[in-house]
């Protein structure tokens, strides 16, 4: 009598730990389509790509375009902003590294690997970075700072010529799009 | 409260509803008869106080809903069309965003009151880490409010307070895309702010009756720190405490009420009358007053992540504050240093409110980070210490004797 007694207990013990299994994975597994409704959805990451026309933007200027619902600076630099960018040793940067999505993560910050788009293709007077402090998000100003390049007016952030993190608390350079030349003065950015 | 009074009701029905629900009976146990000390003074009726300015932020922001709409292209006008079409709209959105600012004012003196007495010791600890969770959830509901109106300010708030996640390492970006549902602060940003900033004051309404339920348990504590031994001690919850709540409502809606009714605007920042642009950032941007202690700590730490732990760390430090404070004795009125120390932690926390306000550069960053640092002492360092080198001062025998020496 005894064994059947025990043989019944582990096998309402199996019974209640595979309720109980099932119970908590599916409630697991239906709690993902509620997280993962709020990651960006296909309407938003359809909105992936757009198109610059350059030749309209004089030496010395500037412009702000929106991607992605981003702020894309897009500065026409001149021979002295290109001439400093270049002239910086590495060794003077916080951020040694492009942060240029169009090259391997770890190339480092040359004026011209900030300058390279996916194709390879170089094109000096043509800087074109994503406007977003990369301390918390503000949108830097132009013209402004120590470097002659960007000022954060949010915790004060100086960028030089290149976009590149020089002071204040931003921990990297500001990040280049995915972007190509499609012909010698249009640009497409994503 | 000690043994369940058996109450007779005359009334047919009320007998009736008892019998198969006994609220009646818990309504009169609870908020009646309840025994409450003898000796609580003003500080004790925040809690009130706090209590009252949600169900005003509830019923204000019910009827806000009924003419708000929470999308990018139509948020701001809506806020706009409430101020100047909807009958008495002015008056609701200000004593809704007003609103926000006494709640916080109360919670705030709720919460100090709270560490100059001792109240969060044995046998309260339950209680008060309950508190340090209303606390949380209503800076996250009051900033998405904050999102809502969709001004300047509202959308480069969001922009920071959101980014403070892309610091955690490997896992930053892809948790403040799904933060945001998109590349930017954008429209999925303000309806699930929206929704969830609905949501959180009823979640506030139930972590507050854990908070009464945990508090009905073990009693009030009182201004002397000591326990109540007698009835002698006590008074019946109304109409001795009920009224002088009461009363401490009405001034503190009277200076509540001022505000809404001639300054509605003080409190706030004038930048957020300008409809949110995602290419221009205001050139200083600042949370509302409430958040500047946090704020300043945050911007102390030169290191982006270490500012963020620091912050997040200044509130989850005082669910651990039972176990740190290792006096015996609850009440300051009986602390001759600990009453020392609690005053320099309330003027740290005003230095630290006061330097969130000002560029974070300079003397001021000094300041906060001077402050941060003897914030986060007191508790590490100070109230364990204290509670082994200090001699407290003779305590009264009870309540009654402590009530009755000072008259
Ligand atoms: C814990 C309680 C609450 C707090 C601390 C709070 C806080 C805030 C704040 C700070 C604002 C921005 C006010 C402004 O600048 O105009 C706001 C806006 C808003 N809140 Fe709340 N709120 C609370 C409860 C609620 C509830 C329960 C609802 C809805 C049922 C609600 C609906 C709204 C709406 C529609 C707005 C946008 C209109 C406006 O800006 O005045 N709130 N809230
Ligand atoms: S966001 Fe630019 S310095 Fe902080």
């Amino acid at each position: 009598m005894s064994t059947t007694t025990a043989q019944d207990v582990s096998r309402r013990d199996f019974l209640y730990i595979a309720t109980g299994t099932v119970g908590a994975v599916g409630t697991a597994l239906a709690l993902w389509p509620f997280i993962d409704q709020m990651n960006p959805d296909a309407s938003v990451l359809a909105l992936a790509s757009t198109e610059f026309d350059l030749a309209p933007l004089q030496e010395g200027q500037g412009v702000t375009i929106k991607w992605r619902g981003k702020p894309v600076f897009i500065r026409h630099r001149t021979e002295e902003e290109i001439k400093k960018a270049k002239e910086t040793p590495l060794a003077e940067l916080k951020d040694p590294i492009a942060r240029n999505a169009n090259l391997p993560p770890d190339a480092p910050a040359t004026d011209e690997n900030r300058v390279k788009d996916g194709t390879g293709k170089v094109n000096e007077k043509y800087l074109v970075q994503i406007g977003i402090c990369t301390h918390l998000g503000c949108v830097p100003l132009g013209d402004a700072g120590d470097y002659q390049g960007w000022f954060c007016p949010c915790h004060g952030s100086h960028y030089d010529e290149a976009g590149r993190i020089r002071k204040g608390p931003a921990p990297r350079n500001l990040d280049i799009p995915p972007y190509k030349y499609i012909s010698d003065t249009k640009i497409v950015i994503g | 409260m000690s043994g369940h009074a058996s109450y007779e009701f005359k009334n047919p029905v009320v007998r009736w509803i008892e019998e198969r629900l006994p609220i009646f009976s818990t309504i009169r146990a609870q908020a009646v008869d309840f025994p409450t000390p003898r000796n609580l003074n003003y500080w004790w009726t925040f809690g009130g106080i706090a209590a009252t300015m949600l169900v005003v932020q509830i019923l204000t922001g019910i009827v806000l809903v009924m003419h708000y709409t929470p999308h990018v292209s139509m948020a701001f006008d809506s806020v706009e069309h409430i101020m100047r079409d909807v009958n008495y709209g002015w008056l609701l959105r200000w004593l809704h965003a007003n609103g926000a600012s006494f709640f916080f004012i109360a919670v705030y003196i709720h919460i100090f009151r709270g560490l100059y007495y001792g109240s969060y010791k044995a046998p309260r600890e339950v209680l008060w880490m309950i508190g340090v969770l209303i606390f949380i959830a209503m800076m996250a509901t009051a900033f998405m409010g904050y999102v809502l109106p969709w001004g300047q300010m509202s959308y480069w708030g969001a922009v920071v307070i959101t980014n403070l996640f892309s610091a955690f390492p490997i896992i930053g970006e892809t948790i403040v895309q799904w933060l945001w549902g998109g590349f930017s602060v954008g429209n999925p940003t303000l309806q699930r702010f929206f929704s969830l900033h609905y949501l959180l004051p009823f979640v506030l309404a139930a972590l507050v009756f854990l908070h009464i339920w945990a508090l009905h348990v073990v009693g009030n504590n009182n201004p002397d720190g000591i326990d109540v031994k007698s009835e002698e001690d006590t008074l019946p919850f109304h109409p001795y405490y009920t009224m002088k709540d009461l009363y401490a409502i009405l001034v503190f809606f009277l200076v509540y009420l001022g505000f809404v009714f001639y300054s509605p605007w003080y409190l706030g920042h004038s930048i957020n009358f300008a409809p949110a642009n995602p290419l221009s950032t205001p050139a200083h941007i600042v949370p509302e007053w409430y958040f500047l202690p946090q704020y300043a700590m945050l911007r102390a730490i030169p290191d982006k992540l270490g500012g963020v732990l620091v912050m997040f760390s200044s509130l989850i430090i005082l669910l651990f504050l039972p176990w740190l404070d290792t006096s015996k004795v609850r009440s300051n009125r009986y602390r001759p240093l600990g009453k020392i120390f609690f005053w320099l932690f309330v003027i740290t926390c005003l230095t630290l409110g006061i330097a969130g306000s000002q560029p974070a550069e300079g003397a001021w960053l000094t300041v906060a980070r001077i402050a941060t640092a003897f914030y986060f002492a007191y508790f590490l360092v100070i109230l364990p210490l204290l509670g082994k080198i200090e001699r407290p001062k003779p305590m009264p025998a009870s309540i009654t004797e402590a009530v009755l020496s000072r008259h």
